[in-house]
C-alpha cells in the first residue's frame, strides 16, 4: 500500500439532505432514510474502494466499479424524485470518472505520481525535461515516417508494444520503492509511447485508404 | 381534467406511488416503420393493429384541419396527395434549413422562412401546415401511445425510445421533445444496438465480447458491447450515417438504367420515373434475399424494358457498400483493442441484414454464424420494452454506455479542441480551461461542436454562446471554464465560468436546433386541448414524489432517534406530517409544497440535535477506534 495524504473520513459527519441527520461524509447512501448522497471529495481509489496502488488488478476493478455502478446508476433513480436522480447523476459521474482513470495504465501513472508526488515534485511531472527521451521520441518518429507498407507498421507497433510492457513493469517496480521522480521519467516516457501507438494506428488507416 | 379524474372511483384518492404500478412501453421511433412494444415480467409483446401489423409506418398525413393520420392509411395517401403526406422525417430530426437542403430533392416540401424568435429549427409546410419534425414525430408517438392504450385499457405515460447511437445531442433533444409532445415522459433514451442486443437476453446468459451490425435503410452502426454478470458495458460505437439498404437499391436501379441506355439510348427520365425504377430495384433486393434470380419490367415513358438480374451480379453490385461496412468493423475494434476472433457472437439489425451478401460477410469477419432469430424490424422495440420494464419495476441487469461521438469546442483557427472524446462512458463531466487573447477581454464566443474532425466546418454545430462579463484583465489572465456534461441519456449541458475573478458567468446550453422552452410550451398547448391539464398533472405528481419522499425521511429519522425529541417536539412534526399526508390526498399542488415547506421547518431543531448526536457518537467511535488499533499496533510491533 502506497501512503497517500488522506483525512480520515469516518470522523466526518455531514447533515443528509434528505432526513437532515447525521451521515458519513464518504458514505454513498444515508444510514437513516437510506436516501443517495453527494459524491464526497475523496481520490479515485478511495472511491472505488481501493487502496492506492499502481499494480490494479483489472478484474477487480471492474467488479467495485460495476458493484458500485449498480447502486448508484441514473437507472436505478428512473422513478425516484428529481433530486435523487440529479445526485445519483453526480455519484455516477464521479464513478466514471475514478473508472476511466484507474483502468488505464498511463492515466493510473500520471495520476499516482500527482498523487504522491505533490510534496516531491515542485511542480509535479513537468519539470522533467530528460534528453534521452525526447531523442528516443524523435527517433521511433523518423522511423515512422519512414514505414511505408503495413509490415513496416506492424514492426514498429510491435517494438513499440514491447518497450510499453517494459516500462510498466518498471513503474511497478519505482512507486513499489517510493521512487517518484523515477515513476515521474518513467510516466513521461509512456506518454511518447502511447502517443506512438496511437500515430501507428493513423498511419495504418492512411495506408488503408 | 373530468376525464382524468374518472380512473379513480368517487371518494377515492389516488394512491401515492400509483406511477410505480404504471406500464412504460417501449418505442423504436424508425425512420421507415415505428414498433410499440411492452414487458411484463420479462414477457415481450409487440403490440399490433387489426390485421395483424406490428410495424406502423412512420408516415404521416395531415388533414386540412391539421388533424393527423398516421400509418398504413398515410402510406396509402402518399402518392394521391404527395404534398400532405411526410415519410422519413427521422432524418430531419435535430437539423435545421441548410441540412434539409443538403437532402436535396428527398423532402418535397417548402421550408418556412425562419421568423424572429424562433429557435433554428427547420420548419416545413406540409398541407398548408408550418410543421417541425419534433411535432411530425410527435403525432407518430401520439399513434404508438394510443395504440399502447388501447391495448392495455390504461394510460400510458412513461415509455423508453430508442435512436440511433450515432445520434448527436441535437437529435437526441428532439427526440426527447417530440415525446414531451405527445405526453410520454422518457425514462431513457436507449442507443438502438443496445437495445438489440438486451433483446437477446444477452444480459442474462451471455459472458464475454458481443457486437452489434444494425444495417437500416439509411444508416450503418455497429456497436462493441461486454456482458459481464449482468452488466451490459458499451465499448466502442462506429458508422456511417449516409450508408444502407437505400445505397443497395440505388445500385440495382442504376444498373437497370444502364441496360435500359444500352438498348433504348440515352432517355431522360423525370424524377417519377427515377422514383419507379428505385421501387423496381426494391422489389428486386427483396426478391433476391431468397431467389437466386429473377425478371423485372421498368416502365418510363412509353417505352417497357426488361431486366434480369442474378445474385450473383447483385452481390457485385453491392460488394462495395457491404465492404465498407466490414471495413468500419474493424476500424471500431482495432480502435477498442480487438480482434475479430475476440468476439463472441454478432447480433443482426435492420431489415438489410436480411440480404445474403451482409450475412455472409459478416459471419466470415467474425467468424461466428450471427444470432438473427428475432425479427430484425421488431428487436430494437423489444429490447426497449425489457429496459422500460426494467427502469420502472427493477432489475439486476445494468446497462452502461458511452458517448458516440467526440464533444468540443472552436479554438483558434477554426479546429476543434475536444473536450470530452468519443467512447467515454455516460454520465460524465469535463472542463477545460480556456483564456482571453487580447488585454481587457470581457466577453468570449464560445462554439460548441460535435464530430471526429479536425476542423470545426466539418463538424455538427452543436450550440453557440456568449460568456459575458470577464472582468478586464491582461490577456492570458482569465481562467475561463467551460464544463460538458452528458447525462445517462446521452444529451449535453454546458456551463462556462471565470475562475480568478469568482464571477460565475453560467450560462445553460440548448441545441441551436431544439425548440426553447417557449415555443415547447406552445406547442403543447396548441396540439392538445387539455395540455395545461397535463403540465398541470405532471408538476403535481412531481411535487407528490417529493413530498412522500420528504416524509419517509422524516418517518426515518424519527424511527432512529425519536428520543433526542420532547413530548411537544414530537406532537408539533406529528401535526404537520398529518397535515402534508391531507395535501397529498387534495389536487393542490401549492397547497402539498407549502405542508412540505412547513414539515421541513418543524424538523429543524429535531436535525440539529441528531447532528449534536452524530458528533458525539462518532467522537466517542473514533476514541475507542484508536484505543483498538494502537492496541494492535503494539502486537505487530
Ligand atoms: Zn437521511
Amino acid at each position: 500500500m502506497l501512503d497517500v495524504n488522506t483525512q480520515s473520513p469516518e470522523t466526518h459527519l455531514k447533515p443528509c439532505w434528505s432526513c437532515k441527520g447525521p451521515s458519513p461524509a464518504t458514505a454513498l447512501f444515508c444510514h437513516t432514510c437510506k436516501a443517495v448522497q453527494a459524491p464526497a471529495s475523496v481520490d479515485h481509489f478511495a472511491r472505488l474502494g481501493m487502496e492506492p496502488t499502481f499494480d490494479v488488478d483489472v478484474a477487480a476493478l471492474d467488479r467495485l466499479y460495476f458493484d458500485l455502478q449498480r447502486q448508484l446508476h441514473p437507472d436505478r433513480f428512473a422513478t425516484k424524485a428529481p433530486k435523487e436522480k440529479a445526485l445519483s447523476q453526480r455519484q455516477a459521474t464521479a464513478l466514471n470518472d475514478a473508472y476511466e482513470v484507474l483502468k488505464n495504465p498511463l492515466m493510473r501513472a500520471d495520476y499516482l505520481v500527482h498523487l504522491l508526488g505533490i510534496d516531491v515534485l515542485p511542480e509535479g511531472c513537468n519539470l522533467v525535461h530528460d534528453q534521452s527521451i525526447l531523442m528516443e521520441a524523435m527517433e521511433m518518429r523518423e522511423k515512422l515516417m519512414m514505414a511505408d507498407t503495413q509490415d513496416a507498421l506492424n514492426a514498429i507497433q510491435r517494438e513499440t508494444k514491447t518497450e510499453i510492457d517494459d516500462v510498466l513493469s518498471a513503474l511497478s517496480l519505482a512507486f513499489a520503492g517510493h521512487d517518484i521522480q523515477g515513476a515521474c521519467r518513467l510516466t513521461t516516457r509512456l506518454k511518447y509511447l502511447d502517443k506512438m501507438m496511437g500515430e501507428v494506428r493513423h498511419s495504418r488507416a492512411r495506408l488503408m485508404s | 381534467m373530468a376525464q382524468l379524474l374518472q380512473i379513480h372511483e368517487p371518494g377515492e384518492s389516488p394512491v401515492p406511488h400509483q406511477d410505480d404500478a404504471e406500464m412504460a412501453v417501449g418505442i423504436d421511433l424508425g425512420t421507415t416503420n415505428s414498433v410499440v412494444a411492452v414487458s411484463s415480467e420479462g414477457q415481450v409483446e409487440v403490440l399490433k393493429d387489426d390485421d395483424g401489423q406490428a410495424l406502423v409506418p412512420s408516415i404521416v398525413a395531415y388533414a386540412p384541419d391539421g388533424s393527423a393520420i398516421v400509418g398504413e392509411l398515410a402510406k396509402r395517401l402518399l402518392l394521391s396527395r404527395p404534398d400532405s403526406v411526410v415519410s422519413s422525417i427521422k432524418r430531419l430530426m435535430g437539423r435545421g434549413a441548410e441540412d434539409v437542403k443538403s437532402l436535396g430533392g428527398q423532402m418535397p416540401f417548402d421550408i418556412e422562412p425562419h421568423h424572429e424568435g424562433e429557435s433554428q429549427l427547420v420548419r416545413l409546410n406540409i398541407g398548408g401546415h408550418a410543421l417541425t419534425p419534433i411535432e411530425i414525430s410527435a403525432d407518430i408517438l401520439r399513434a404508438l401511445k394510443d395504440r399502447a392504450e388501447a391495448h392495455l385499457g390504461a394510460k400510458v405515460e412513461k415509455a423508453v425510445i430508442t435512436v440511433p447511437a450515432y445520434f448527436d445531442d441535437a437529435q437526441r433533444t428532439a427526440t426527447k421533445d417530440a415525446a414531451r409532445l405527445a405526453g410520454l415522459n422518457v425514462l431513457r433514451l436507449v442507443n438502438e444496438p443496445t437495445a438489440a442486443a438486451l433483446a437477446y437476453g444477452l444480459d442474462k446468459s451471455a459472458e464475454g465480447l458481443y457486437a452489434v451490425f444494425d444495417l437500416g435503410g439509411g444508416t450503418f452502426d455497429v456497436s462493441l458491447l461486454r456482458m459481464e454478470k449482468g452488466v451490459f458495458q458499451v465499448l466502442a460505437t462506429g458508422g456511417d450515417a449516409a450508408l444502407g439498404g437505400d445505397d443497395f437499391d440505388h445500385a440495382i436501379a442504376n444498373h437497370f438504367l444502364e441496360q435500359r441506355k444500352a438498348g433504348l439510348g440515352e432517355t431522360n427520365l423525370s424524377a417519377g420515373e427515377v422514383k419507379v425504377a428505385l421501387m423496381t430495384a426494391r422489389m428486386a433486393k427483396e426478391c433476391l434475399t431468397t431467389e437466386d434470380s429473377g425478371e423485372w419490367m421498368l416502365t418510363a415513358g412509353d417505352k417497357q424494358t426488361k431486366h434480369a438480374l442474378d445474385r450473383a451480379t447483385f452481390n457485385d453490385l453491392i460488394r462495395a457498400d457491404v465492404k465498407r461496412t466490414v471495413k468500419i468493423c474493424h476500424e471500431v475494434l482495432t480502435e477498442a483493442g480487438f480482434d475479430p476472433m475476440d468476439i463472441k457472437g454478432v447480433v443482426l439489425v435492420g431489415g438489410s441484414t436480411r440480404v445474403p451478401l451482409v450475412r455472409e460477410t459478416v459471419s466470415q469477419y467474425f467468424g461466428s454464424e450471427p444470432l438473427a432469430d428475432i425479427d430484425p424490424d421488431q428487436v430494437v422495440a423489444v429490447g426497449a420494452a425489457l429496459q422500460a420494464e426494467a427502469l420502472t419495476v427493477g432489475s439486476d441487469t445494468l446497462l452502461l454506455d458511452v458517448t458516440p461521438l467526440s464533444l468540443g469546442l472552436e479554438t483558434m483557427g477554426g479546429l476543434v479542441e475536444k473536450v470530452i472524446p468519443r467512447n467515454t462512458p455516460i454520465p460524465v463531466a469535463k472542463a477545460q480551461e480556456f483564456t482571453t487573447f487580447k488585454d481587457g477581454q470581457t466577453a468570449m464566443a464560445i462554439h460548441v461542436v460535435q464530430g471526429e474532425r479536425e476542423m470545426v466546418d466539418q463538424n455538427r454545430s452543436l450550440a453557440r454562446f456568449n460568456l459575458t462579463g470577464i472582468p478586464p484583465m491582461a490577456a492570458g489572465a482569465a481562467h475561463i471554464r467551460v464544463t460538458f456534461q452528458v447525462d445517462a441519456d446521452g444529451l449535453l449541458t454546458v456551463s462556462a465560468g471565470e475562475d480568478t475573478s469568482g464571477i460565475e458567468a453560467k450560462v445553460e446550453v440548448k441545441p441551436s436546433y431544439g425548440l426553447s422552452e417557449e415555443e415547447m410550451s406552445t406547442m403543447l398547448y396548441d396540439s392538445m386541448a387539455n395540455a395545461k391539464g397535463d403540465m398541470e398533472l405532471r408538476l403535481l405528481t412531481e411535487a407528490r414524489v417529493e413530498a412522500e419522499r420528504a416524509m419517509l425521511a422524516v418517518r426515518a429519522a424519527l424511527q432512529a432517534d425519536c428520543k433526542l425529541l420532547t413530548v411537544g417536539e414530537r406532537e408539533t412534526i406529528g401535526e404537520q406530517m398529518d397535515k402534508l399526508i391531507d395535501a397529498i390526498k387534495g389536487t393542490d399542488r401549492d397547497a402539498i409544497n407549502a405542508a412540505a415547506e412547513d414539515l421541513d421547518k418543524a424538523t429543524r431543531v429535531f436535525a440539529e440535535k441528531r447532528m449534536d448526536k452524530g458528533i458525539r457518537d462518532a467522537l466517542t467511535g473514533v476514541a475507542i477506534d484508536k484505543l483498538q488499533s494502537s492496541v494492535s499496533d503494539g502486537e505487530n510491533a
